[in-house]
């Protein structure tokens, strides 16, 4: 009997097991799914920092969140409508995030009693009536996946682990997913391994089948594609798109790649990723510590390289030294800090906008330098092509602000047109500039204030760059008092010049009368846009803007911040950047701070919002 | 010649460590390697006569000028790029090796040259010193050691005498010192020598040796600090004495100290100084410092104690192994031999992708 179809224009659902059952790569494999049938969508995958923290535990619970629709969205959702919950932790550390009438899925096998006294349960939850208010589906995952391998030679451990294919082959029944790409990925994952490739595909298979003909589930969904915008689309992360970004300024500036980095939660895949990469020149130095991965980029740079180091918190710590030199030689340098929660060691795979004042100022003395942040996980590539650009151009360190939501969220993305791309003329010294053939390695380009650059095997042009403060123009070492203010100045006002080669601050305001604007910076675009579309489709007025560029700020911030009765400024910190708005433009911004390592919700930031337009 | 498992070949009279680097056909002379800049070290100081022998030293190299850079961090010897007319970075305290790595692993066509000091390359920046060494980057490395922090004044360093009264160990300090010799051995080092800053001979044969080394050489240099530390090296100085205890090592030579001593095996893997009248001349030990095994040059690098009884300068350690500067760009040349230079359309559009009209 062919069942009943439902249609739904969005779903969120969140995949929660234990850290070893392998809950991320059943979200991204339902994601790839997802994004090749033509949904939008945005996920939001969550985990914790051991490998394999112990079993059965809270804090071993992994999970991964997709929020998908048949129109644009900009969130993973803020309260899943679907939870696969594959034990009885995964159960209790999601279900307060889940509003009455959710589905739950559960693995009744898991629901033993030492598994469920694991988690302080002392009633089974499935039977004791507190699940009354959801609708509970109970499947024995474990114990169907084993039936399905029965004739199989894996031992019965091995057979259980492919519960997580049964559980995707369920859900992707549900939501009539195509499922070629996942029999494709599983024959190339497991090429040399027949028997694990034949025990996944079968519970996959067995999943879907399960769905399709059991009396428990009488009903599947349909979303359909969503209206995306012409073009060739993938899905990706925020920090493939930041290495695609790297890779792409590397070839538009002709400059060879090459990346210092130390391994870091959240930031590591870019390194993964980059050194896959010699095809393109890039050049990956896996260093003994963060100082030297910035240092060694500083170095290639020197040479003529694009030099970029990758870290988050932690490790920009302990870089602000070299960025410093880098400051103070005015060589190209791409920082990208991929933040996560803090201070000291924090919460590593949690994630935070916690970093901005540390790179504005986290330095000794004057020293400044360009800050950008990307507003999702596609707008890495961009931020990452125009953190180089700006390097190159200016001679200067440039630090890109990611976080750990960008880094591993992920979405659609519409490809670039290569063509289209900017260009970047690195724009090397070659000739002498100074009186009697001489070279001076500070006299500065009138316009752009960027001092020439002179690569080693340049001859005629042997100059010694350091730390050390320098004559205005011959970059000689210099201890007189006016040429150190002449110098600082200088350099601030390099670094304040390159405003007047940025876009100016758009604003998004429908109504055109909106008197309360929010400001964001970074992977808070999400969340603000969609509460902003809640407040509107209720019939409120409010103003949008988001930063890309932190420092310097577009030449029209003051005058934006000033057209506006109020301005709410939603931040994953204590108030950074409203500090700097406040101490800048004197603006009494209103800041909306909430620091529990996961990004906002949309329904809370659209209620801030309500409420401020509703003062007076 | 010795084996070289890199497979680097070098011509008559052609320096191995820089066979990627242009050749020229100008005649340097050490002028040419002067800059502008007035030296300013203390009337005395070491630094000048190995900043002399080095300017001396640059024409032999037979490389343009302009493919020579000098990298220090901070400390007095670090001043060194200043005052030579060769591309330049005078970095941050300790840091030297990181900035010279990145430079040498993306330039095979430089010749990299790292000034260090005890404190800058020892104290501060030992972590970075001892990876370059192992991973075998193509730059040379020479750490002045002048056993005293010179630049803040005169505290001890991490090769100062135990005991000793400084600014800031009034009561004497607690620290056991390195031997930078044998932690460079420790490290993995490939070619690791001992100099003095007085003998610009002996200095200048160390630092050809070291250029001729592909991947990273390690050269120590004592170096005195008239103001802070005056006459350390003294008893290795003084004519009187400096013979009966400089072992002066040389490839294929008995190791003899003065005329009346000389180097045997001795238990445990150690070597022994003894009187060679005692054990007869053909129990001296023949110098090899291409043995594979670091294990004789860490046993003649623990012969300088008791202090200044015997110290050997000298190539320790010189054996060749693959340089991480050539394997790193023979992974790219690799790549793209075997599918082409990367294309950035093909790259991006590489994953699952669909189409919307």
């Amino acid at each position: 009997m062919a069942k009943q179809i439902e249609q739904l224009d969005r779903v969120v659902i969140r995949f929660a097991g234990d850290s070893g059952d392998g809950m991320q790569l059943t979200g991204d494999r339902f994601t790839q799914e997802t994004a090749s049938f033509g949904n939008d969508l945005s996920t939001l995958p969550n985990f914790p920092a051991e490998i394999r923290a112990p079993a059965g535990t809270l804090p071993g619970v992994s999970s991964f969140q997709l929020h998908f629709a048949d129109h644009d969205i900009v969130t993973p959702g803020d309260a899943p409508d679907v939870l696969v919950a594959m034990n009885p932790a995964a159960l209790k550390a999601n279900l307060g995030d889940l509003p009455r009438g959710a589905t739950i899925i559960v693995n009744t096998d898991e629901f033993t009693k030492r598994s469920l006294a694991k988690v302080g349960y002392t009633a089974d939850p499935l039977t004791d009536g507190s699940l009354d208010g959801y609708k509970v589906s109970a499947v024995g995952l474990t114990s169907m996946t084993v039936a399905a391998l029965a004739d199989s030679d894996l031992s019965k451990k091995d057979a259980q682990r492919a519960k997580n294919m049964f559980a995707l082959g369920l859900l992707s029944w549900m939501y009539n997913r195509p499922t070629e790409g996942t029999i494709s990925f599983l024959k190339s994952k497991f090429a040399g391994k027949p028997d694990i490739l034949s025990a996944n595909l079968t519970a996959f298979q067995a999943g879907w089948n399960f769905g399709e003909t059991t009396e428990d589930f009488a009903v599947s969904y349909e979303i359909k594609p969503a209206r995306l915008s012409a073009g060739t689309y993938r899905n990706i992360t925020g920090n493939l798109a930041t290495a695609y970004g790297l890779i792409a300024g590397s070839r538009q500036s002709g400059l060879p790649l090459f990346l210092g980095s130390y391994p870091i939660t959240p930031a590591s895949d870019i390194l993964h990723e980059l050194s896959r990469h010699k095809r393109f020149g890039v050049r990956t130095f896996q260093a003994e510590d963060e100082i030297a991965g910035v240092g060694a980029a500083l170095g290639a740079s020197f040479g003529g390289s694009l030099g970029v180091t990758t870290t988050s918190g932690p490790g920009m710590v302990l870089k602000q030294e070299t960025v410093g030199l880098a400051v103070m030689t005015e060589l190209p340098l791409v920082i990208i800090d991929v933040q996560r929660a803090g201070p000291s060691t924090g919460m590593p795979t949690k994630t935070e906008q916690t970093d901005l004042l540390m790179a504005l100022y986290g330095r000794n003395g004057e020293s400044p330098l360009p800050v950008v942040a990307p507003a999702s996980p596609s707008d890495c590539f961009d931020v990452a092509l125009e953190a180089t650009r700006l390097a190159v151009k200016y001679r200067t360190p440039v630090v890109m602000l990611s976080d750990g939501y960008l880094a591993n969220g992920s979405e659609p993305w519409r490809l670039p047109e290569v063509s289209e791309l900017p260009v970047i003329e690195p724009d090397f010294a070659t000739e002498p500039n100074g009186p009697d053939g001489s070279y001076l390695p500070y006299l500065r380009d009138e316009r752009t204030l960027a001092r020439p650059w002179a690569v080693p095997g340049t001859p005629g042009l042997e100059h010694r760059l350091g730390g050390i403060e320098k004559h205005a123009q011959s970059g000689d070492i210099s201890y007189t008092p006016g040429n150190h203010d002449l110098m600082v100045r200088t350099r601030q006002a390099k670094i304040d010049a390159i405003a007047q080669d940025l876009p100016e601050l758009e604003v998004s305001d429908p109504s055109g009368e909106a008197r309360v604007l929010v400001l964001g910076w970074g992977g808070t675009y999400g969340s603000i846009t969609a509460a902003v579309r809640r407040v509107r489709r209720a019939g409120g007025r409010v103003a949008q803007a988001h930063l890309r560029h932190l420092n310097p700020f577009p030449v029209n911030l003051g005058e934006v911040l000033r057209s506006y009765d109020r301005v709410v400024v939603p931040e994953i910190n204590l108030g950074q950047l409203a500090l700097l708005l406040r101490g800048r433009f004197l603006v009494d911004v209103i800041g909306y701070n909430k620091v529990r390592g996961l990004p906002f919700k949309a329904e809370e930031l659209a209620g801030v919002l309500q409420e401020v337009i509703d003062r007076d | 010649m010795t084996d070289n498992p890199s497979g680097n070949t070098s011509r008559e009279g052609e320096l191995a460590g820089l066979r990627l680097v242009p050749k020229t056909d100008t005649t340097y002379k050490m002028k040419d390697f002067k800059s502008d800049q007035e030296v300013r070290w203390c009337p005395g100081c070491g630094d000048y006569a190995i900043l002399a022998a080095f300017q001396s030293f640059l024409p032999q190299l037979g490389v343009p000028r302009e493919n020579i850079v000098m990298v220090s961090g901070i400390g007095c010897s670090s001043r060194f790029p200043y005052y030579l007319s060769t591309y330049g970075v005078h970095s941050i305290h300790g840091r030297a090796p990181a900035i010279a790595t990145g430079l040498a692993a993306s330039r095979p066509d430089l010749s990299v040259w790292v000034i260090t000091g005890d404190g800058d390359g020892l104290s501060i920046g030992g972590n970075h010193l001892i990876h370059a060494l192992r991973r075998n980057v193509n730059v040379n490395i020479l750490l002045f050691n002048n056993r005293i922090y010179g630049l803040t004044k005169g505290q001890y360093s991490p090769t100062s005498e135990p005991g000793k009264i400084t600014k800031s160990s009034p009561l004497g300090s607690l620290d056991q010192p390195f031997n930078p010799v044998s932690l460079a051995l420790g490290a993995e080092a490939g070619f690791v020598a001992r100099t003095v800053d007085s003998d610009r001979k002996h200095l200048t044969s160390v630092l050809r040796a070291a250029a001729d080394h592909p991947g990273a050489s390690f050269v120590e240099i004592y170096q005195n600090c008239p103001i802070f530390n005056d006459d350390a090296f003294e008893p290795l100085k003084d004519p009187s004495s400096r013979d009966l205890r400089l072992l002066r090592m040389e490839q294929g030579e008995p190791l003899r100290l003065g005329p009346d001593r000389g180097v045997i095996a001795g238990e445990f893997g150690g070597l022994e100084v003894v009187d060679v009248d005692e054990v007869g001349e053909d129990r001296l030990i023949r110098h090899d410092a291409h043995r594979e095994d670091p294990g004789y040059a860490f046993a003649l690098s623990r012969l300088d104690r008791p202090a200044f009884e015997h110290v050997p300068v000298g190539v320790f350690r010189d054996v060749r192994r693959p340089t991480y500067d050539d394997l790193l760009n023979e992974q790219i040349e690799d790549a793209r031999a075997e599918r082409g230079d990367g294309e950035l359309a093909a790259l991006l559009a590489g994953g699952d992708t669909w189409t919307v009209e």
